[in-house]
């Protein structure tokens, strides 16, 4: 018998090969016409964004509403340094390396917020990272030297449909590397009961620096996506209102769960496209929808519940049949 | 060779009611010691000063000769003392598999990044605490609970997966709060045995909370009572059963009820062996 993980493995990297070759010939043979093109890089940005949120709100259960702040962090960190740093040449080879920067960046933040949710949780930790929000955009409205409230522009648009696969790729195998782990048994254990987690050796400070850490990085790799769609970005794109729609995705996908997150990200993105004739409108679907949420399905429609093909690590060396040998040998 | 866990002098308050005073006590490896008393007696709060739950204000506690008074709950669980709880604290919303994983989680030693990238040694090491999960499953005949959240899990199965997730790390001291809490006259018979071997099986050190003087009477050689927050005596269970303060504690100076509740001939039930 095939070990089921080993053909999820192959599964996933199957989709993944096809997803890619789909994202680069799609757009270049011009069945997809580039509006659609531009909405599937947003629904992509999204996921990243859900994914990473997911880990602190969803697996940790913490109550993070502050995302947008790291996803500014990673956005304006990325765009200097394809403006100013860097030779425009080099800036479509260098463009992984940029979004990295922009995500340790973001990381580096993630570090000052993770040192609070030591001592506070619940409540008290949605405040701190409230204030952390309006920190981030209160600190680049009053920065004249990138543009202050008016927005820094000249990114060259380098973002493309085959990078935002591929960083979603990266975004939803990592943490599910992560959350299928030591580490991510802790920090479930984190958001289950943080006493006994403790009491069962789980070092929960060491894994909350490290939940915020994953976190905030690919808030800030999204933040470089997104500056280099848009190729403009302003403090306002990076506001409480942003981390909002953030909050809708991960609760209405599902806490817990990355096929959840992928959903909440679609679905969230579409229909507010799809809304479009609204006009301001429909920025009050988010807000509503988080609402209505809450008090009618908190935990979102995966919530807790995972794709099979993403679930992993259950058994050990040959599935099934490990199993069946631990059944065996596990009376002695 | 050190006494396993030496306790002096500990001493805890809770805004000003002293919850424990001056409480000193010597386990030496391979001993099964009981610790009894009616409520608010102090009893669980000492189980969370040797944990560092609460910070040690008053007193020293040693594992195995050295001094863990200051160190976080994480470390110490890690240097091998486990623990139960009163009332069940299970990771609700995980399976029985991954909450008997948890507690090897100081035993896995791969870093953020070898998971990341799911590098061989981190394959080797989810392996093996996997392995030992199932294994540990099957001993606590939980197998076919494994991948079924442990909230959905019958009671007495919540109580012994809570003994497998305290145990697949190894550890050499065992801290059970009130295990027999909530269980009937059968299960408390089956849990007894099932003490008894877990200390065989685990060369286990065993530190017991207990209302039910049968399960202290079967499997204790030495308890000690506390009141509040006072030890009152100390010695094999026989004796204490019949000290005077003991039942003074229990039964107050004129037979009136202080503590537990009337039991037949005026004993509360858990003096009844």
């Amino acid at each position: 018998m095939v070990n089921p993980d080993t053909l999820k493995k192959l599964l996933i990297w199957l989709a993944a090969a096809l997803l890619l070759a789909l994202a680069w010939g799609l757009p270049a043979s011009g069945a997809l016409n580039p509006y659609v093109v531009q909405i599937l890089m947003y629904v992509g940005i999204n996921m990243i964004l859900t994914l990473s949120l997911n880990l602190v709100n969803g697996y940790m259960g913490e109550f993070s509403v502050g995302h947008a702040g790291f996803m500014g962090i990673g956005a304006y960190v990325s765009a200097i340094l394809t403006v100013w740093v860097l030779p425009r040449a080099w800036a479509p080879f260098a463009f992984p390396a940029v979004l990295v920067a922009g995500g340790l960046a973001a990381a580096a933040a993630g570090l000052i917020v993770a040192y609070p949710s030591f001592r506070t949780r619940g409540d008290y930790l949605a405040i701190v990272t409230l204030a952390f929000n309006m920190i981030v955009k209160s600190v680049l409205e009053n920065l004249e030297v990138l543009g202050g409230p008016r927005g820094f522009l000249g990114m060259p648009r380098l973002t493309t449909l085959p990078w935002v696969v591929f960083w979603v790729v990266l975004t939803l195998l990592a943490l599910r590397n992560l959350v299928y782990s030591n580490f991510g048994r802790g920090i479930m254990a984190i958001r289950e009961d943080e006493v006994a987690a403790n009491l069962t050796s789980v070092d929960t400070r060491r894994l909350k620096v490290y939940a915020f850490l994953v976190s905030a990085f690919f808030a800030g790799v999204a933040g470089g996506l997104f500056a280099h769609l848009l190729q403009f970005i302003n403090p306002r794109s990076f506001s409480i209102l942003k981390s909002t729609d953030m909050l809708v995705m991960v609760y209405l996908g599902g806490v817990g769960s990355l096929m959840g997150s992928l959903l909440g990200a679609t679905i969230f993105t579409v229909l507010l496209e799809l809304l479009r004739p609204l006009g301001l409108w429909r920025w009050v679907l988010g807000p509503l929808l988080l609402v209505l949420l809450m008090i009618f399905k908190p935990r979102g429609i995966m919530g807790f519940k995972e794709a099979r093909l993403l679930e992993t690590g259950q058994g050990y060396g040959g599935g099934a049949q490990g199993q069946a040998a631990a059944h065996a040998g596990g009376t002695g | 060779m050190p006494p396993l866990l030496e306790i002096t002098d500990l001493s805890h308050n809770f805004g000003g009611l002293r919850a424990v005073s001056d409480f000193s006590l010597t386990v030496q490896e391979g001993e099964l010691v009981g610790l009894i008393g009616p409520n608010g007696a102090g009893k669980t709060t000492i189980f969370n000063l040797i944990t560092g739950v609460f910070r040690i204000n008053q007193g020293r506690i040693l594992f195995r000769g050295q001094d863990i008074s200051a160190w976080a709950s994480h470390r110490i669980t890690a240097a091998g003392i486990a623990r139960t709880f009163q009332t069940i604290r299970l990771f609700k919303e995980l399976s029985a598999l991954d909450n008997v994983r948890l507690g090897a989680f100081s035993r896995c030693r791969y870093s953020l990044w070898q998971s990341l990238r799911r590098s061989p040694g981190f394959r080797e090491a989810e392996a093996a605490v996997t392995r030992r999960a199932y294994e540990l499953l099957e001993r606590f005949h939980l197998g076919r609970y494994a991948h079924v959240p442990a909230r959905h899990l019958p009671y007495g199965e919540q109580r012994r997966l809570e003994m497998a997730r305290a145990l697949i790390s190894g550890p050499q001291l065992l801290l059970l709060d009130e295990p027999a809490a909530g269980m009937n006259h059968a299960e408390t018979e089956e849990l007894i045995r099932l003490v008894g071997e877990l200390k065989e099986e685990f060369s286990l050190t065993i530190l017991l909370i207990e209302h039910q003087m049968r399960v202290v009477m079967n499997l204790c050689r030495r308890v000690t009572v506390l009141d509040f927050g006072e030890t009152i005596a100390s010695g094999p269970p026989q004796e204490i059963q019949h000290h005077p303060a003991v039942l003074e504690a229990y039964l107050g100076r004129d037979g009136e009820l202080a503590g537990g509740e009337p039991g037949a001939g005026g004993r509360p039930p858990w003096l009844t062996p």
